[in-house]
């Protein structure tokens, strides 16, 4: 129906309400990388020996390495060379100790935002370790981390109070040469956050860091470990927006997360990057390694996700379920519109006996955009009585997007059971002729249709998120009508 | 009330409608009744907005306002509601939530402020017992998984809660076992109202058994070739269209 379409393309016209740039003077190193680019970044943190060694041993496996083609996205040469690889708020020495020391211009943009940071992480429980392009420049409520031995920190910092930790499972997960945008992180990684909850504690907040980019043509390394000791427990939220820019942003961050022993994780994610203008142009590009090792017996992994940012998202949450019994769960949104091109999914990779996946994954795209599942479950011999279940469903909405699913299977252990189903639909005329009928806008109707197209992964989310991420789809269709 | 003057309408560059004439009063119930294929659905989907059909001609006032001018929402806050002859499916999105959004709009359109959660599920039970519908229903998919019954009394449920000005019924009686007639007759006489019209599409007598309509008229090739009173549809199921000099193609199927 030629009309609907026309108001579809309207409808999703909508500019990215956190364009603007904060005017915040960076220090900032020249672009470019080198052996000497890193020796200077190790320097200007203090870090310890052995990190400038392994950043050194990540690099030079880097420059061996070619950048991947496989996944199902199109994009322009990224010119490393013409990149910065550093760049942190003036006066790093003189680091803010509380909210009252953080440039007001910073707590500005927070507000511009909509997540004024103390009042948020007041009302919502939650401690921010806000992380304003490359180095953490507010923490809050540590207090009560500090109490329950939960330690809540940049990763820097952790590099400084507890090398012997970070040493032992930096890189334990995803190794330096994993792939090339880990390697790459590896060896010019700026700041992240480190977390470790001690033995039998359940950690007392829900953690949280607030990502942002901010300096043009700064490469964004973000680094995260957390570790979560025997019988430990904790949910971590990450959300993330950035200002709008013409150049593309790369952004190539690593996750690794430990699970000991009867240890569980909850990690959500908001990911709401500029995705470009309506022509494609400009847009972050998103190359994320994130993965999660089960290495002890019982312990439990849900990665859920939520993407409506970036220009290009290549992310695979994975789980390596070590552990007998170890669960892995992923549950993802991704929405595209205009240009936006996403390949994402998981790895579940099950080595221990009894091992359990579930994957549950909701791609939606519009406008002329371009939207991926691809995901590989895994049975190694000794996944005795492993199981995964895998749902895909993909909606169109509109004639010019594209969605697809590219499911592997690998199972070389006869007792394992593996499910996977997969849907395609469009969010169909008799849908919205039905919700206009009943009086309701177009616009409304979209968003509640997407919804409830979500439903299943946006009720993994924490409570404050799932309603941020319902928003989120709103205003990313705004004006889209299928 | 409603007046619907030489309305012509196409689909696909097909030419469906042919001139409908039609004068609705307030508190009236017209069936429309007709061969497969004469243009039944499509005057339902024409007076709604569907935007698939083309309106090459003609106009439809409701209260005075020219219909034609309005989009399907804005039609459908000004009183017009259409039941479905085949409700749709939207997955993850509950009834509660979709009927709640629904009367909200409409609310919103005269100026009232919105129903509160606790305040529209009371609304809610109370309208769903009306037809029948189990209120657990209301926390289900919007029709789905719904049985064919199911979904027609969950559009009576619809109208009841909306409470339009024109109601269209478009074959609410097909797929119905006696009991389902039943509930769903005794929701439309419900819904009878002095400020309120209804057009009711079938193809059967026995809807009109239950529901006795102010007048029937007999739609062929897109126009409307005879109107009589209610006993016109004892005749129609007598005599089959075939008297007319149509061809007899829905009383051949029954």
């Amino acid at each position: 129906m030629a009309t609907t379409d026309q108001e579809v393309r309207e409808l999703i016209k909508r500019e990215y309400e956190h364009g603007f740039v904060t005017e915040i003077e960076s220090d900032t190193f020249e672009p470019g990388l080198s052996e000497d680019v890193i020796r200077r970044l190790s320097n200007l943190k203090q870090e310890p020996e052995f990190m400038l060694e392994w950043r050194l041993k990540a690099y030079r496996r880097w420059l061996e390495m070619e950048e991947p083609e496989w996944a199902h996205v199109d994009y322009p040469k990224v010119k490393y060379n013409d990149i910065s690889y550093y760049s942190a708020p003036k006066r790093p020495e003189d680091m803010p100790q509380s909210l009252d020391e953080v440039d007001p211009e910073l707590l500005r943009t927070y507000e511009k935002l909509g997540i004024p940071l103390h009042e948020r992480a007041k009302l919502a429980g939650v401690a921010v370790d806000a992380v304003f392009d490359s180095v953490s420049v507010a923490t809050t409520f540590k207090e009560p981390l500090e109490k329950a031995g939960v330690i809540f920190c940049p990763i820097s910092e952790a590099l400084q109070k507890y090398p012997e930790l970070v040493k032992k499972y930096l890189g334990s997960v995803v190794p330096v040469a994993d792939n090339y945008f880990a390697a790459l992180n590896s060896a010019v990684f700026s700041d992240g956050s480190f977390v470790y909850i001690p033995k039998g504690v359940r950690c007392p907040l829900e953690l949280s860091t607030y990502f942002r980019i901010n300096a043009a043509n700064t490469g964004q390394f973000e680094r995260t470990l957390i570790i979560a000791d025997e019988g430990s427990y904790v949910s971590y939220l990450e959300g993330c927006t950035a200002p709008m820019r013409d150049e593309n942003q790369l952004h190539a961050a690593v996750v690794e997360l430990v699970l000991l022993d009867d240890a569980q994780i909850k990690y959500s994610t908001v990911q709401n990057w500029y995705p470009g203008d309506e022509t494609g142009k400009g847009g972050i590009y998103n190359f994320v390694t994130k993965r999660a090792a089960c290495n002890g017996k019982n312990s439990k992994v849900s990665w859920t996700q939520v993407e409506t940012g970036s220009a290009i998202t290549w992310k695979y949450p994975s789980c390596i379920l070590r552990g007998d019994n170890s669960v892995g769960e992923f549950y993802s949104v991704a929405l595209t519109h205009n240009y936006q091109q996403a390949d994402t999914g998981t790895k579940m990779i099950h080595l221990g006996k009894n091992t359990r996946s579930t994957v549950i994954s909701k791609g939606i795209s519009a406008g002329r955009s371009s939207n991926a599942y691809r995901g590989l479950v895994k049975f190694n011999p000794g996944a005795e009585g492993a199981r995964n279940f895998t749902q895909c469903d993909s909606l169109l909405i509109g004639d010019r997007c594209g969605a697809h699913t590219f499911p592997y299977i690998e199972s070389k252990n006869k007792s394992a059971i593996v499910e996977h189903e997969a849907t395609t639909s469009k969010v169909s005329e008799e849908q919205m002729f039905l919700c206009r009928q009943r009086g309701i806008e177009p616009e409304q109707a979209v968003s509640m249709i997407v919804n409830g197209f979500c439903k299943e992964v946006f009720k993994e989310l924490p409570m404050e998120f799932a309603v941020e991420a319902g928003k989120l789809l709103e205003v990313s269709l705004e004006g889209s009508v299928g | 009330m409603l007046s619907i003057k030489n309305l012509h309408a196409c689909v696909e560059g097909k030419q469906i409608l042919n001139g409908i004439n039609l004068e609705i009063k307030a508190g009236e119930v017209h069936a429309i009744m007709g061969p497969n294929g004469s243009g039944k659905s499509t005057l339902s989907q024409v007076l709604a907005g569907n935007e698939a059909f083309d309106v090459t001609a003609g106009e439809v006032f409701l209260n005075g306002d020219n219909l034609l001018d309005l989009a399907t929402e804005e039609r459908a806050r000004e009183g017009v509601f259409l039941a479905f002859q085949y409700p749709v499916e939207i997955p993850g999105v509950s009834n509660l939530q979709f009927l709640r959004t629904a009367v909200n709009a409409m609310r919103k359109h005269h100026s009232k402020e919105d129903m509160n959660a606790a305040e529209f599920m009371k609304l809610a039970k109370e309208v769903s017992k009306q037809v029948d519908l189990d209120p657990a229903f209301l926390k289900r998919g919007v029709n789905e998984g719904f049985s064919g019954g199911e979904k027609k009394r969950n559009e009576i449920m619809q109208a009841l809660l909306l409470q339009p000005k024109l109601a269209i019924l478009d074959e609410t009686d097909s797929g119905l076992d006696i009991d389902a007639l039943k509930v769903v007759s005794d929701g439309v006489n419900a819904l009878r109202a002095p400020d309120r019209c209804i057009i009711m599409i079938t193809h059967y007598q026995r809807l009109l058994d239950h529901i006795v309509p102010d007048y029937v008229h007999v739609l062929a090739d897109g126009k409307i070739i005879k109107s009589g009173s209610a006993e016109l549809a004892l005749e129609l199921e007598a005599k089959g269209y075939g008297w007319l000099g149509i061809k007899d193609e829905a009383v051949a199927n029954q």
